[in-house]
């Protein structure tokens, strides 16, 4: 008669343990199969812990943390001033890691000769202020400008970054996918987009940037972006909050370490260096 | 026994009846409130207000003049009636740059004051900030706020959802490219469609009948992002080379795709509807001495014009509806199409693109419930045509 209820309250105990030990992590789609890998790696060298991974975008991961529905947030877009003053009310302080950058390539059909841009043409041309490619030392030809979906983290980034937090302009092609971008760039002489790095291939020609008005440009490369002479790049980061570090730092450290960069290389980001993680 | 039964059967045929119709009537009632929410939001985002220097008589600013500012656009206050000053545009986001974090604070309580001193010492500058943080008694303007007007919703013709502070809801250029993409598939599928019906049902041999139809069907089972990735690689390169254009993604290449894929419904449907022509029509109509093509072209046709009718409808409802083809070769650019070789965005697309990672319950995610409205009501008009036209050829057949 007795044994009810310590049967379940030992599966309890096991119940509450085990979700205890589980790590959340939730936030950006961009990160979400980088982290997927690296937990896999991790889960295979500590069989004991437990980690779960769900996506959603780096809003709703910050969101997640601030109600502490998760310990960690992904999140492809550094922590918002109106975000940083939510968490100061709640009392809680994010703490920020950079995991690895990504690195945004703007490309035309291989077949123009123009080889590279400043970021205040590329303003004019994806806000419709220049549409012809012989105001830019181009060939007599209409630009047709490519941009993602506007749920994209990357459309987003691209406003920031090379727009300065101007809007599009209204004409703009937008395509549902890095692959369609591609595909269209590939197939259409007039064309200019953007897409990640990792995603560069053959089809498309990959411009130079310049962000000092033309003093210095540098093509789109996994060491250009490393040095620091890339321009379009962001740092991709984990969150956490500070009362928590001695659970998440584990899966954290290993992240971070060598091993974990690697992943970040094969999967096609931009690794960090040791140093350059925390600020 | 068979008597219980019996009623249990028409009891349960009742209430499945009963649930479902309530169900539905539940979604579109779910769909309009949704959607209609849309009116009730304001103009500037949830909870955040703009702020104006004491010296700017500025009251009021639509959202595509919001827009004008905060893209560098419109650089003097003149413009809007306001004094002869410089705009200078001011984000939340701007306040990590210009302060340090010790002069913020630890829970950065003095933002809110540090942003109103700013704004004070800065006579054309416009802030885009929270209404919490902006200090009790500051001695500043603020830009009146109000709800969204029907007109800028359905008559404006820029569609930006995510713009801040200000977001644009101007429908027009996604209604007028749904329409036109669509008007311009069930042109090229009707002729199309009509001619092979009439060759299966009247025409063909039984063996190519009996090869066609299965293959004409299997089109209908071919999922549509894969004719979306045919569009792509296939149609868009040709009609950049036939017609010389700048760029293939155009409302031509949606509605050739469209048209292939409202081909198998409109083909099937017209030829049942043909085959089914009564015998005794067919023959008294040969018998009168009438060759077979008038007895096509004044009989069987004309008999059987509902059924052909409704298969058009079922194909233009189709093309209306359809979402990732068009979504891939359309090219998405959300303006005003003037000609059918231009891209353009229609409403499914927009819907399927962004109803994801809209926020639930803000503007953007209701403006994109009023779309499925406007869808609904232009599907609801096909088939209230569709209704007349069936209905009067009935009267004039009888």
């Amino acid at each position: 008669m007795n044994r009810k209820p310590f049967i379940f309250l030992a599966i309890a105990t096991l119940f509450f343990n085990s979700v205890a030990q589980a790590q959340r992590i939730k936030g950006s789609d961009t990160l979400l199969p980088l982290t997927q890998e690296l937990a896999e790696e991790y889960l295979a060298e500590h069989p004991e812990a437990e980690i779960i991974v769900t996506g959603g975008g780096s809003g709703v991961g910050i969101a997640a943390l601030m109600e502490n529905t998760t310990d960690i947030a992904m999140a492809s877009r550094s922590i918002k001033f109106g975000e940083k003053m939510k968490f100061a009310e709640e009392g809680l302080k994010a703490v920020e890691v950079t995991v690895a950058y990504d690195a945004l390539a703007v490309v035309v059909h291989p077949s123009n000769p123009v080889s590279r841009l400043t970021r205040e043409q590329l303003e004019a041309i994806f806000r419709g202020k220049i549409t012809n490619w012989k105001e830019v030392g181009g060939e007599d030809r209409k630009i047709v400008v490519y941009s993602r979906e506007t749920s994209s983290g990357t459309y987003e980034f691209f406003k920031e970054s090379v727009l300065e937090n101007k809007n599009y302009m209204s004409s703009i092609l937008s395509m549902p996918a890095t692959g369609a971008i591609i595909q269209s760039v590939r197939q259409t002489k007039g064309a200019i987009g953007y897409i990640g790095l990792a995603y560069l291939n053959r089809y498309v020609k990959a411009l130079a940037v310049s962000y000092d008005g033309g003093v210095h440009y540098a093509e789109p490369s996994v060491e250009n972006a490393v040095n620091g002479s890339y321009p379009i790049v962001r740092p991709l980061y984990y969150y956490y909050d500070s009362g928590k570090e001695a659970e998440v730092s584990p899966f954290i450290s290993y992240v971070i370490s060598p091993k974990g960069q690697e992943s970040v290389l094969s999967q096609g980001f931009v690794p960090v260096t040791e140093e350059e993680t925390r600020r | 026994m068979r008597r219980i039964f019996e009623k249990a059967v028409k009891w349960l045929l009742t209430a499945s009846g009963f649930v479902t119709s309530i169900v539905i009537l539940l979604i579109i009632g779910f769909l309009f409130t949704e959607g209609a929410g849309l009116f009730k939001e304001k103009v500037i985002e949830e909870g955040y207000v703009l702020a104006l220097n004491r010296e700017n008589n500025v009251k009021e600013l639509t959202a595509a003049q919001i827009k004008a500012i905060f893209d560098e656009d419109v650089t003097n206050w003149k413009e809007f009636g306001g004094p002869d000053m410089r705009i200078e545009p001011f984000r939340l986001e701007d306040a990590d740059k210009l302060f340090t974090e010790e002069e913020l604070g630890g829970q950065y309580e003095n933002a809110g004051s540090l942003i109103a001193s700013l704004i004070e010492a800065h006579p054309g500058m416009v802030a885009f900030v929270p209404e919490s943080m902006i200090p009790k008694g500051a001695n500043l303007n603020f830009i009146e706020d109000r709800s969204i007007s029907p007109k800028e919703v359905f008559a404006g013709s820029e569609w930006f959802p995510t713009a801040t502070p200000a977001p644009l809801f101007g429908m027009w250029p996604l209604l007028a490219g749904t329409l036109w993409v669509s008007l311009f598939a069930i042109l090229f599928a009707l002729p199309f469609g009509i001619s092979i019906a009439v060759y299966m049902s009247e025409v063909a041999s039984e063996r190519v009948r009996g090869f066609l139809k299965p293959v004409i069907e299997l089109l209908n089972g071919i999922p549509s992002v894969v004719y979306g990735f045919f569009g792509l690689i296939v149609i868009v390169p040709l009609l950049q080379q036939v017609f010389g254009l700048p760029v293939g993604e155009s409302g031509l290449a949606g509605s050739i795709v469209l048209a292939i894929m409202a081909l198998p419904t409109i083909v099937t449907v017209a030829e049942d509807a043909m085959r089914s022509c009564p015998r005794s029509l067919r023959e008294a109509s040969l018998a009168l001495g009438a060759t077979q093509w008038q007895t096509v072209y004044r009989v069987v046709i004309p008999s059987s014009m509902s059924g052909i009718a409704s298969g058009v409808v079922l194909g233009i409802g189709r093309a209306v509806g359809e979402t990732m083809a068009v979504l891939m070769v359309t090219g998405n650019a959300a303006a005003v199409p003037s000609s059918i070789l231009e891209p353009l965005r229609t409403i499914p697309a927009t819907i399927a693109a962004e109803l994801g990672e809209a926020p639930a319950g803000g503007a953007h995610y209701q403006s994109l419930f009023l779309l499925g409205v406007i869808l609904f009501f232009i599907t609801f008009f096909i088939n209230l045509c569709v209704e007349y036209i069936s209905s009067r050829n009935k009267a004039k057949n009888s």
